[in-house]
């Protein structure tokens, strides 16, 4: 059984503890000065591509990210929980903001079809904007199998094993390998960084690249209209009989 | 009702519907009487201070901050009030400061000696809208954050510096409230406590005054300049000031961490194990002791098939290499002793449920008797001194017939009993009481104290005179009259 290579897809966005406040323009949230991270479910998906290489099921496990060059915060926090190299694909602040899944999966079958990736780990979607597509798209792109929702994988003889969390309860599949699996909450519990793994990944290598260097466009396809606040709640009213209640209840049309 | 108060027309209907527990009340329990009115001329002026959203005369607002996690009896203040700054917490402090008004610091009211409860009304100062995390410097080791922010949020924000905030208390309390009890924790036997961990807080003195206890901006791993006054701070339980920022020290996350559980034939065997560790210079991050009462418990409430026998949890961390070796010594010394049934804990999974279902033994203990609230017991003695004082504690919880399970940080020689208390059966409260101070005069007979870490508040008070002495009183008496002159800050504290 030879040992596979894993890609794993980081995400910088906003820390999840923050308070996000939306931008005076109202056509999205602050950013500036605001503590960011990378994407919880992508830490998950690192820490699992670490635990095959640790099983010796993985021989090399290389983090992605795309963004402006803050992302390479990103990369070097994978690569200090275990990744040995990192790919960052240059995108500038602007063009950042109108990224979307299908330039993310685009670019990623591209880099898999370079690197000679058996085995594609992402988060099963990013804090910010909620997708939850890349890993769909991407498997549908290279035409690969994909197990996604994964909060168990066992392997089984050049397949997994695959438990993902569905609508009814839990589901297990064969995905026969190379395959694009992404990760939920429960599949792991993410190590810390230590200081001196974080030492080390600074002299892992990083490769800087653009996204022409893999023939993808990652033109905006749409624009933001408007970001608001949900409503603020009003205060409840304290009634004081069901007579009231009912008048009440009545009067608003509610029966 | 057994307030004594004028209580302004307007607070009082609300009062009337005030539920309390039914509840025999022992002597020491009685509110003091007193004649404190929060007018309702203060309560404008607060609401001048932090405007009208931030302050609440609310029975269910009030109820939350009258009591924490401990067995004594609400206490309701007059009025709960949310500071966002440290101008504001200065503004309110002269406010009560003028009006004799009693003033309570609150964090998160997860304390275990009723620290916060309002025993003689007044204003309640809930700090957790000060909730910035205002510098960490890496590579200095340390961080400066306000009074609402808890340990957990600090350490999450670490994450990926490589950094941690070791004190663990096992709530999830503010930081500052840990600087006010001195907190400790399943950490202290390798990182120390509160105690050794505060390089500089700012505070507000009842009079308003703002003042950094080492300087402003001052935050060095040590230093000779003039009178500690952060350790003053440290552990003063909110009768000094209000703890308005604190400056902590921090320490890199371990490489490699891994967790045992392992029982003993008898008490004295685990106990005598963790001197014979202690003693041979064993680095351990964590050395926990339960006893089968504690066990039963843990397995029942957090669901684990521990055997129920007198057992340590340890955990050791460390560098790859060193890790072995310590986890090689630690064996030979538990087997000697009689350890046996070794589980272990490697993966960050295991690990953290393991810790966490300690943690929870709190509740753990009340399961045992639901409904109960812990009474808890803090004794620490000199490591040497360890042994004695839980053989003689376990025998007195025995012939109490009293469910007493037996937890401890025996790395530290100190130890707690969580008994589950029913306010409703006075016979039990007073076996618990009697017991407990029992426990704690051992101790103070083998060179300890009644409290390792949990605080004075209210129920140790008459320990604390017989443990400092005579002298050692009236100096830190005079002490709290030259910060606090008209004994605003939570009153009834710590001295009687």
């Amino acid at each position: 059984m030879s040992a596979y290579r894993v890609l794993v897809g980081c995400k910088r966005v906003i820390d999840y503890a923050v308070k996000i406040r939306v931008k005076p323009d109202k056509l999205g949230v602050v950013t500036d000065g605001v503590k960011h991270s990378m994407n919880p479910f992508d830490e998950i998906a690192i820490e699992e591509a670490i635990r095959l290489k640790e099983k010796k099921l993985a021989s090399e496990v290389v983090a992605f990210s795309c963004g402006p060059t803050a992302s390479q915060e990103t990369l070097r926090t994978a690569m200090a929980m275990g990744a040995d190299r990192a790919i960052h694909v240059e995108i500038d602040g602007k063009e950042a903001e109108t990224l979307q899944p299908i330039h993310v999966a685009k670019l990623l079958s591209k880099v898999a079809q370079e690197e000679k990736i058996d085995i594609i780990m992402l988060g099963k979607q990013a804090i910010d904007d909620d997708c939850n597509q890349t890993a769909q798209m991407t498997a549908s792109l290279l035409n690969w199998p994909q197990a996604t929702f994964a909060s168990k994988i066992e392997n089984d003889n050049g397949s997994f094993k695959v438990t993902r969390e569905i609508d009814g309860g839990l589901e297990t599949i064969k995905v026969k390998l190379p395959a694009v699996i992404s990760a939920d909450l429960r599949l792991n519990e993410p190590r810390y960084a230590t200081l001196p793994n974080i030492m080390k990944a600074k002299k892992k290598p990083l490769a800087k690249k653009k996204p022409s260097d893999y023939g993808v466009e990652v033109k905006a396809h749409q624009q933001v209209l408007k970001v608001e606040d949900p409503p603020v709640r009003q205060a409840g009213q304290k009634l004081e009989t069901v007579e009231d209640l009912v008048v009440k209840l009545k009067d608003g049309g509610f029966v | 009702m057994y307030l004594c108060r004028r209580i302004p027309k307007h607070l009082q209907s609300s009062l009337k519907n005030v539920k309390h527990n039914k509840s025999t009340i022992a002597p020491e329990q009685v509110q003091s009487e007193s004649s404190v009115v929060v007018s309702s001329r203060l309560i404008e002026e607060l609401q001048g201070v932090v405007g009208k959203s931030n302050i609440s005369t609310a029975e269910a607002v009030r109820e939350q901050h009258g009591h924490d996690e401990s067995y004594h009896p609400t206490s309701l203040p007059d009025c709960v009030i949310f500071a966002e700054n440290t101008e504001q917490v200065s503004h309110i402090a002269k406010l009560c400061n003028n009006s004799r008004t009693p003033l309570i610091p609150f964090g998160t009211g997860t304390g275990l000696e009723g620290g916060i409860n309002a025993i003689k009304g007044g204003v309640c100062l809930n700090l957790s809208k000060m909730d910035k995390i205002l510098s960490v410097n890496q590579e200095d080791f340390d961080a400066t954050v306000e009074a609402g922010v808890s340990r957990q949020t600090l350490n999450t924000y670490l994450r990926d510096t490589g950094l941690l905030f070791p004190i663990d208390p096992g709530a999830d309390a503010s930081l500052c409230g840990m600087c006010a009890t001195s907190a400790s924790g399943t950490n202290a036997v390798r990182y120390g406590t509160m105690r050794e961990n505060v390089l500089n807080l700012e505070v507000v003195l009842p009079d308003g005054r703002i003042f950094d206890t080492a300087g402003t901006g001052r935050r060095t791993k040590k230093t000779s300049a003039g009178y500690n006054l952060t350790n003053l701070f440290v552990g003063s339980e909110g009768t000094l000031g209000i703890i308005t920022k604190a400056t902590l020290r921090l320490y890199g996350i371990p490489e490699c961490t891994t967790s045992a559980v392992c029982s003993f034939p008898s008490v004295q065997n685990a106990v005598d194990t963790t001197v014979n560790i202690l003693q041979c210079g064993i680095q351990m991050a964590r050395i926990e002791f339960l006893d089968e009462v504690a066990i039963d418990a843990f397995n029942k409430y957090s669901k684990y098939d521990m055997n129920v026998a007198p057992s340590l949890f340890m955990e050791f961390a460390g560098s790859d290499g060193t890790l072995d070796k310590q986890v090689e010594v630690v064996s030979e010394i538990a087997q000697m002793n009689g350890g046996s049934d070794f589980k272990w804990a490697q993966e960050a999974e295991e690990r953290n449920r393991l810790w966490k279902a300690r943690h929870d033994i709190v509740y753990a203990c009340m399961a045992l008797q639901p409904g109960s609230k812990p009474y808890s017991t803090d004794v620490c003695v000199p490591i040497s001194n360890l042994p004695d004082v839980i053989i003689k504690s376990k025998q007195l919880i025995d012939e109490a017939g009293v469910i007493g399970p037996m937890v401890g940080h025996v790395g530290d020689g100190n130890f707690h009993v969580f008994f589950p208390v029913d306010r409703s059966n006075p016979e039990q409260v007073q076996k618990i009481k009697d017991v407990a101070k029992q426990m704690a005069l051992i101790a103070q007979e083998l060179d300890g104290t009644c409290t390792g870490e949990h605080g004075i508040g209210l129920g140790k008070r008459e320990l604390l005179e017989r443990e400092i002495g005579e002298e050692g009183i009236s100096v830190m008496k005079q002490v709290k009259s030259a910060f606090d002159p008209n004994n605003i800050m939570n009153p009834g504290k710590v001295f009687c």
